[in-house]
């Protein structure tokens, strides 16, 4: 059941350059699982117009967070607001990451770990992580994903981890052997890399959570579709996390 | 005392003028989830078509200031799933149902007319003859009044329904516009639909949205769709239902004033479900304080 209500600031604070990690206490519990989203909106006036959707971060009873990065007018927004405030939410919204048995394997470049972070804490210490990002600063929450992740392998373009270079070469040399189920989020270029990596292993199931620009979240509008091998799909209901080989990239 | 809240549009009596805008509130149902559908004075369901239309490329959408760009390119399920599918479950709710629909040609338009009059459980029909997303020669329906006249005509011999036109915004004369529906026997009249509007992304030099041109939605245009719906209440005496950035009761009263019997909520769905809810109860409060006992003593109540 999709619900509408109010969540107060408890902490929202930069955690590297433009990135946020906004934590909300709900009036109620909820329930969320890996890979939906929520929309916030980030004042009550309608300027900017429309709410900013935003993967679960961590959710814990009525605590609701999501790592976020400062990219427009509505988020740079989001970033001002001091704790106390009180914000719209609408959701949870859309398809979750299947729930993983056994071992997986995820994938995140940059931000793209704000969808999947959830997905490893709810499934702990099963998980071989492949995390990709510009330069060492950006790798977040490096210490809490030790913990969560089995194995942890960081890749950097500076080549200041334990990879130089994108997170699909280091992906390539480092995890194509896993038979596992793969999980992945982060930029369309490194999507399309990794589709194209895959290309020989149909066998194996790849879910990837994508974004689109969006207005509704709730399916009406129709302002979110990408194209799949069966049509246009709504991100915000048929998506966010596709199968990869559904996807027309 | 509660104030009294119905209206008559056609041969419909709502039971508050507050309506969903076609295209902004789905097939109603993805909404039933948020709020009471029970509540509502009618549902404007999305554009139909005969068959089930895919719509335009990705991206379809981009926030302008206090609105929205839109390419969405009419895509819907079409009549028979809407009848299947939808209209089943919708039935089961006291609401008015009201089916905006659309053609690739006037012989469409004209047939799927007679369908919907035909199909129990829609209420009236809502006919676009303004859609900037649509492309075919009767996309300009709307802009010509002898095109207006003649598909007015038509559609008008084949239902006995509620026959509301919702009107193009982009005319320099609304007046005549309206009059020529009027004389062809349309019991009601809804605008505005969106403005056409674009908006060019400097890098490529392209559009933002998957075509050159979308449909403005959104507080952005609410001025000058009071101004019209002001115009085009002084030129007919069928009623109007105004459309355009409603956001709030306040902005709902405008509309009211100016002219409109009804108004439909759009845009502002996808920001707040429950906005036309929400105004419902804000202008029962307004017309409680104000000391009004019915709502339609309001109407068309603009002082100049």
């Amino acid at each position: 059941m999709n619900k509408i209500f109010k969540g107060q600031i408890i902490k929202n604070q930069a955690f590297a350059e433009n990135v946020y990690l906004i934590s909300l206490n709900l009036s109620s519990r909820i329930d969320a699982k890996p890979g939906q989203f929520f929309i916030l909106r980030v004042n009550d006036r309608f300027d900017p117009l429309l709410g900013r959707p935003f993967s679960v971060f961590d959710l814990e009873d009525n605590k609701l967070s999501f790592l976020y990065r400062v990219k427009g007018k509505g988020t740079k927004i989001l970033s001002n607001l001091p704790e106390g405030e009180k914000i719209q939410i609408t959701g949870p919204f859309g398809k979750w990451y299947p729930f993983p048995k056994d071992d997986y394997v995820v994938i995140a470049g940059g931000i793209g770990i704000a969808s999947v972070f959830y997905l490893m804490k709810k499934f702990p210490k099963k998980a071989y992580l492949f995390y990709g990002a510009r330069e060492k600063s950006e790798i977040l929450f490096f210490e809490k994903l030790k913990e969560l992740a089995n194995y942890i392998y960081i890749s950097t373009e500076c080549g200041s981890a334990d990879y130089k270079g994108i997170v699909t070469e280091a992906f390539k040399e480092k995890g194509m052997h896993l038979n596992f189920p793969i999980y992945a989020c982060g930029p369309m270029v490194m999507i399309k890399e990794l589709k194209n990596l895959l290309k020989n292993k149909k066998e194996i199931p790849c879910f990837v959570a994508v974004e689109e620009r969006m207005a509704c979240g709730l399916g009406a509008c129709l302002g979110c579709v990408i194209e799949t091998k069966d049509g246009l799909k709504r991100v915000c209901t048929e998506g966010p996390v596709f199968p990869i080989n559904d996807l027309k990239l | 005392m509660k104030p009294l809240t119905e209206v008559k549009i056609g041969k419909l009596t709502l039971k508050n003028p507050v309506l969903t805008a076609s295209g902004t509130f789905g097939y109603g149902l993805e909404y039933s989830q948020f709020l009471d559908l029970n509540l509502l004075g009618g549902i404007i369901i999305k554009g139909l078509s005969l068959n089930p239309k895919e719509g335009n490329p990705p991206p379809r959408i981009y926030e302008t200031p206090c609105g929205m760009l839109n390419s969405i390119g009419l895509q819907n399920i079409g009549l028979n799933a809407f009848v299947k599918e939808k209209l089943p479950i919708l039935k089961r709710f006291d609401t008015k149902i009201i089916v905006n629909f659309f053609g690739e040609n006037l012989d469409e338009y004209i047939e799927l007319a007679g369908k919907l009059d035909a199909t129990d459980g829609i209420h009236a029909l809502e006919m676009n003859v303004s859609c900037p997303n649509k492309k075919s020669e009767w996309r300009k329906m709307g802009l010509n009044p002898e095109l207006l006249k003649k598909a007015v005509r038509e559609v008008r011999r084949v239902t006995k329904k509620t026959l509301i036109i919702k009107l193009s915004p982009q005319v320099t004369d609304i007046e005549e516009m309206a009059k020529v529906c009027e004389e062809e026997g349309a019991d009601a009249l809804s605008l505005i639909n969106t403005i056409p509007a674009m908006v060019i992304d400097i890098k490529t030099r392209k559009s933002i949205i998957g075509n050159p041109i979308g449909g403005l939605s959104g507080p952005a245009i609410r001025p000058i769709a009071v101004r019209m719906v002001w115009e085009a209440s002084k030129a007919v005496e069928i009623p109007i239902i105004g459309i355009g950035g409603i956001t709030s009761a306040e902005d709902a009263l405008q509309f009211l004033i100016a002219g409109a019997r009804a108004f439909a909520v759009g845009t502002a769905n996808f920001i707040n479900p429950l906005c036309s809810i929400e105004v419902i109860e804000g202008i029962e409060r307004f017309l409680i304080e104000e000391g009004i006992k019915d709502i339609n003593e309001i109407i068309g109540t603009f002082q100049q």
